[in-house]
């Protein structure tokens, strides 16, 4: 303490204190700041209450005081609690910035407050349920049928391997390879912005579970080395200029050059 | 040095070798062709070794493109997949040739290394091949003898073009299904005979069961063939003309100067086999390339994300990406005439391979020079040439990037559709653009060329005179450098014969000749002479001082500050 | 051996007099040889033989440890198995051939002469007397056998010669295209009745089960057994279908004629073969009813008849006509009404 004080006329003493000062401001935000949630989410008794409060908060701006969509952005009424889980969970939810789609940010929300959220959603007009363990368990599925789906119905948009591609007017269609597969199942049912539902008529739970095997399985790499992005010809063909041609021409010029 | 070793020998040999010889010469007379070529001088330059790296290329493809034909089964048979292949595989209907594929690839030790070894080579075979041809345009090399070589050597880049695209469409997968698919759109959109030439390349209808055996002989059979003996046509005439050599002391249009081929050229080509052998090797054994397993087997239905042909079909792709389709769709007497896919696929390709065919003609003609070059140009000292190169060059990449705007939109985060309306406009504007840039640049150049052989180098020396002045002293440049400089001709626009005659009679022809000196002027109006000994003396005569000062002399100031370069 | 033999100075210029021509400079000849450290220094020398001796033994260890590589790492089959033995045989044979490639050409660069050597060249055309016997030949020849007077002969190995190749060409081309009926192009499986099923598991699809915003790949329902034939692949070929379910108030518009309607309650079914040159047509983005084909990027409006909005593409997708039969299953009405895919010449024909 005593080299404390006899420093606290130093020249830079007053800068050090401010930062403390900033550090501890920021410190005291951080634990008090999301409050009016985080206080509240001890008590779980209902959640559909919770809900609707974080509702008000955070989207009503947008989707309008009853998630009745206003014209910046749709109707949640009927979306089910999957879609909540999935648009929040991946930060999609609630969005930053208008652009052409919402991108994948880190999570906004805690789980706790996901799950109410979706509740509160789900209050509002029968939609799909957020998909079990065992649903999305890729383990049991077949991957094989998996590769067989994905081809037809997700491959022109996510890329054969799911390594992600271009829409129209500067959207796209995200890489899957990070995706846990609970939002890789959500996604398919309830179709979230541009990409399209694909109900348990059209893909089955069992056909759901075998695509999030396929895709499991892309993630061991490739049999043939390096994957290089897995995005086909045009990164082989760059591969090949820099890597292949550039390596030739270093050794080209190296024959060519006067030994000394 | 092994001068020993050929077999002309008049005196009876001794050594086995020697006798070996003799055996062989008595019944060939190798020996003539030895003391031929063995000696042969072969000018040495890093950039004459890109048509090596093609060559060792096409070798390492026919050396893999055996072991792949031991395993690969070209039918399109029907199969319920059940084999070493990727779990993703198991139990899918498939053809034999995607299934033999498969096996290749996983059952066959080394199998997947030899496919992607030859895949690769097949990518770097056609990039050298482009490499190649950049530096025998920009250098001229295509000038009299050699514009039939060129023309063989453009007619091996469309066939390198035809071997990459049968090859790449051989294991029946979704993607190069698609590319078939395409093909075939474009192939029915040939007016008169598209529907019926469609049947023709596939048997039927697209796509038939046919083609994966018909493309598998054109493949492995028709394509290398021809290939194999136009390689042997490029050769036997660069072997004729003797290769070309760059500008500098010593060499000229009538003599080569460089090592002999046995021993150090033999070695240095050899030892560069091995290398793009094992480069190739290399990219084999670590870069996975054209994993069909993720595409699946060909089914009409699917298409995935990043459609794309290999690299040197992108142009095709992107000239078909970049064509707008309103109003190209043409009934003419109730017969449809599809210009938004004619175009871009049938006319665009044609107009880029008439360019390179007919340019070494349209240059000869009008530089109006019959002689023969085996001294390369120095890229800048032709300056529209070059220019043109280069905006050629860039129409290419621009169409190859137009090709892939849809990694470009996602991995730069832009929108795909304002790339396409870009490169809409900088296919027009772009080669413009670049022909002008670089002719500047090219004039610009020999400018500088020209001011540094008048007044040689900057030392960053500065010395002060005793009125105050200060200069930089110059150091002239040595003769070799010099001569580098100086060792060009700046051809000027064709002179031609009046438009009459001496009595005022109209001279047939001469529409013609106007034509063609008009586009001489464009080729050569604008031009640097090289500096001559006399502009040199003259240059010297007032800054002489410079060499003066350069030798450390007395920077006394004799004739007038005027008459020293300043630094500028 | 014609070592190092530079040209004098003005040798290969055109001047011939002593004295500096005011228009062009002379040639300096080549320059002076420069010695190579091992030129002058015998322990560089053996410096570097020892280094190449070192990179050809690396190249047999290379070589023999493909080998190894070869029986020691097995593909089992997984993945991981896979790539470890493509790596393995790979990388030692590349160090077996880097090993030589690099070997022969540190020797050649270090230890082999670089002494220029000065070749002359000659020019390429013949020279005027070995032209005139040429010429002489050919007309001697051509004289002999009296082409130039016997026209009916020549005439008649004329066409002889033009005819021949019909003898190869007419059995090849006949049979090459198939039965060359180009009508095929016309028809597809679609007939009316024919349920509409997903692809590629063949199930029936009940306009019920289809959500607002679904897209569905959909074939026409076939046997399974005719699945597995290859007639089914080229049919399959014209026949897929993109299924979209709208809000029925967001379809503005289908091609559905005066008096008729091709969509059943919002659900509308546009061919998936892309009218620019065939790809399949199938990124469907549900917010903007847009659909943008992967290949070329060609874009339609599936609310408002398939218009194209954006690229190559000149035609709209042609509509299947559907509605659904008594079970609440979606058929089709009748097959296309035009040709699907890329434009041909006889198409309106």
């Amino acid at each position: 303490m005593k080299a404390l004080a006899a420093r606290r006329h130093h020249r830079a003493a007053p800068v050090v204190l401010m930062l403390l000062a900033l550090l501890l401001t920021g410190g005291v935000y951080a634990v008090l700041a999301p409050s009016p949630a985080t206080a509240d989410t001890a008590s779980t008794a209902n959640d559909v209450e919770e809900g609707d409060r974080l509702f008000q908060a955070n989207c009503a701006t947008c989707h309008g005081p009853n998630a009745e969509g206003t014209s910046q952005a749709p109707s949640l009424v009927g979306v089910g609690a999957a879609s909540v889980d999935f648009q929040v969970s991946t930060g999609r939810m609630p969005m930053q910035a208008n652009g052409p789609q919402a991108p994948q940010k880190p999570p906004q929300m805690t789980e706790e407050q996901t799950a109410q959220l979706a509740a509160y959603v789900a209050s509002l007009g029968a939609g799909p349920a957020i998909p079990t363990d065992e649903q999305v368990d890729g383990a049991e599925g077949d991957a094989s049928n998996g590769a067989l789906l994905f081809r037809t119905n997700c491959a022109m948009c996510h890329n054969a391997v799911g390594a992600g591609g271009a829409l129209s007017e500067g959207k796209w269609a995200p890489p899957l390879y990070e995706v846990s597969e609970r939002n890789i199942y959500q996604a398919m049912l309830t179709g979230p912005q541009s990409m399209p539902v694909f109900n348990d008529a059209n893909i089955t739970p069992d056909e759901k579970r075998d695509i999030i095997a396929y895709l499991l399985e892309q993630r061991d790499g490739s049999a043939g080395g390096l994957t290089l992005g897995s995005l086909g010809p045009v990164s082989e063909g760059v591969w090949a200029w820099v890597v292949g041609l550039g390596l030739m021409i270093g050794a080209a010029v190296w024959i060519g050059a006067k030994s000394s | 040095m092994s001068t020993d070793t050929t077999a002309s020998n008049s005196g009876a040999p001794t050594t086995p070798a020697g006798k070996a010889a003799d055996y062989l010469d008595q019944r060939t007379s190798v020996g003539g062709a030895v003391k031929e070529f063995a000696r042969k001088v072969f000018p040495d330059h890093w950039s004459f070794m890109l048509g090596e790296i093609a060559l060792f290329s096409f070798v390492v493809l026919l050396l893999t493109g055996v072991f792949l034909t031991m395993f690969f089964d070209p039918s399109m048979a029907l199969e319920e997949y059940h084999g070493a292949g990727p779990e993703t595989m198991q139990g899918q209907l498939m053809s034999v040739a995607f299934a033999s594929t498969l096996d290749l690839s996983f059952e066959v030790r080394g199998g997947l290394l030899m496919r992607q070894i030859h895949h690769w080579a097949a990518l770097i075979f056609m990039a050298a091949i482009v490499v190649h041809m950049m530096r025998v345009f920009f250098t001229g090399a295509f000038r009299k003898p050699r514009e039939i070589n060129w023309l063989v050597g453009t007619v091996l880049l469309i066939l390198g073009l035809a071997a990459g695209f049968s090859g790449y469409s051989l294991p029946d997968d979704v993607l190069s299904g698609n590319g078939l698919r395409i093909t075939d759109g474009v192939i029915k959109s040939i007016p008169v005979i598209g529907s019926y030439m469609s049947y023709f390349v596939f048997g039927g209808e697209f796509p038939g069961d046919q083609i994966i055996p018909r493309l598998f002989t054109v493949h492995i059979l028709l394509v290398p063939a021809l290939i194999l003996a136009l390689i042997g046509v490029h050769l036997f005439l660069m072997v004729l003309h003797k290769h070309t050599q760059y500008p500098g002391g010593g060499r000229t249009d009538k003599n080569v100067v460089g090592y002999p081929l046995f021993p150090v050229y033999i070695a240095k080509m050899g030892g560069n086999f091995f290398i793009v052998f094992g480069i190739l090797a290399l990219m084999g054994a670590t870069m996975s390339i054209n994993n069909v397993w993720n595409y699946g087997p060909y089914d009409p239905s699917p298409v995935g994300a990043g459609a794309q042909p290999d690299w040197y079909m992108l142009f095709l792709e992107g000239s078909l990406r970049l064509m707008p389709g309103a109003g190209m769709e043409w009934v003419i007497f109730g017969y449809t005439l599809s210009l938004n896919v004619l175009i871009p696929a049938v006319v665009i390709p044609t107009l880029l391979f008439l360019f390179l065919f007919a340019y070494p003609f349209v240059e000869a003609k009008v530089t109006g020079d019959k002689r023969e070059h085996h001294v390369l140009d120095r890229p800048r000292n032709v300056p529209v040439r070059t220019g043109l190169g280069v905006g050629f060059l860039t129409a290419f990449i621009i169409l190859a990037l137009a090709g892939s705007n849809d990694l470009i939109a996602t991995h730069f985060g832009m929108s795909i559709n304002q790339i396409t309306w870009a490169f809409r406009i900088l296919f027009f504007v772009g080669p413009v653009l670049a022909f002008l840039i670089t002719k500047r640049i090219c004039l610009g150049l020999q400018r500088k060329d020209r001011e540094l052989v008048l007044h040689g180098h900057e030392t960053g020396r500065i010395v002060r005179f005793a009125n105050g002045e200060y200069i930089e002293v110059h150091r002239p440049l040595d003769e070799q450098e010099r001569w580098l400089r100086v060792n060009y001709t700046a051809h000027k626009p064709l002179e031609i014969e009046p438009a009459t005659d001496a009595r005022g009679v109209k001279r047939k022809g001469y529409q013609k000749d106007k034509r063609w000196q008009r586009l001489s002027r464009f080729f050569y109006e604008d031009r640097v002479e090289p500096v001559t000994p006399a502009e040199l003396a003259a240059a010297h005569s007032h800054g002489e001082h410079d060499e003066i000062a350069a030798e450390r002399k007395s920077p006394e100031v004799t004739t007038g500050a005027e008459s020293v370069e300043r630094e500028r | 051996m014609s070592e190092n033999q530079n040209p004098t100075p003005g040798r290969d210029v055109t001047t011939t007099s002593g004295a500096q021509d005011p228009e062009r400079f002379t040639d300096p000849g080549v320059p002076a040889h420069k010695l190579r450290l091992t030129d002058t220094d015998p322990a560089a020398r053996r410096r570097n033989e020892r280094l190449v001796v070192l990179l050809f033994a690396i190249s047999c260890l290379g070589a023999i440890g493909s080998i190894v590589a070869y029986f020691a790492v097995r593909p089992d089959g997984t993945t991981e198995g896979v790539r470890l033995s493509t790596i393995a045989l790979g990388v030692t044979m590349a160090i077996s051939l880097l090993g030589i490639g690099i070997a022969a050409i540190h020797w050649s660069k270090s230890l082999m002469s670089d002494h220029e050597h000065v070749d002359e060249r000659h020019e390429l055309a013949s020279s005027p007397e070995v032209r005139e016997v040429a010429v002489q030949h050919l007309t001697d020849g051509v004289e002999d056998s009296g082409i130039a007077r016997r026209g009916v002969l020549k005439g008649a190995a004329v066409s002889a010669l033009a005819l021949f190749p019909l003898t190869f060409a007419v059995p090849l081309i006949s049979s090459v295209g198939g039965d060359w009926n180009i009508s095929k192009f016309r028809h597809t499986l679609w007939e009316r009745g024919t349920r509409l099923a997903y692809d590629p598991t063949g199930r029936p699809i009940r306009a019920a089960d289809l959500t607002v915003g679904s897209a569905a790949h959909v074939i026409p329902e076939v046997p399974q057994e005719y699945m597995e034939s290859h007639e089914w692949i080229t049919e399959k070929a014209k026949a897929v279908v993109l299924l979209v379910r709208l809000n029925p108030e967001d379809l503005r518009s289908d091609q559905s004629p005066e008096g008729e309607t091709w969509s059943y309650d919002g659900i509308v079914a546009y061919s998936k073969i892309c009218t620019h040159v065939g790809c399949p047509v199938a990124l469907y983005e549900q917010q903007t009813h847009h659909l943008l084909c992967p290949c070329h990027q060609s874009t339609f409006d599936m609310a408002d008849g398939a218009k194209v909005v954006f690229g190559p593409a000149n035609r709209p997708l042609p509509q299947l006509p559907i509605t659904v039969d008594d079970e609440g299953y979606l058929i089709a009405q009748d097959d296309f009404a035009e040709p699907v895919g890329p434009s041909f010449w006889e198409r309106l024909k």
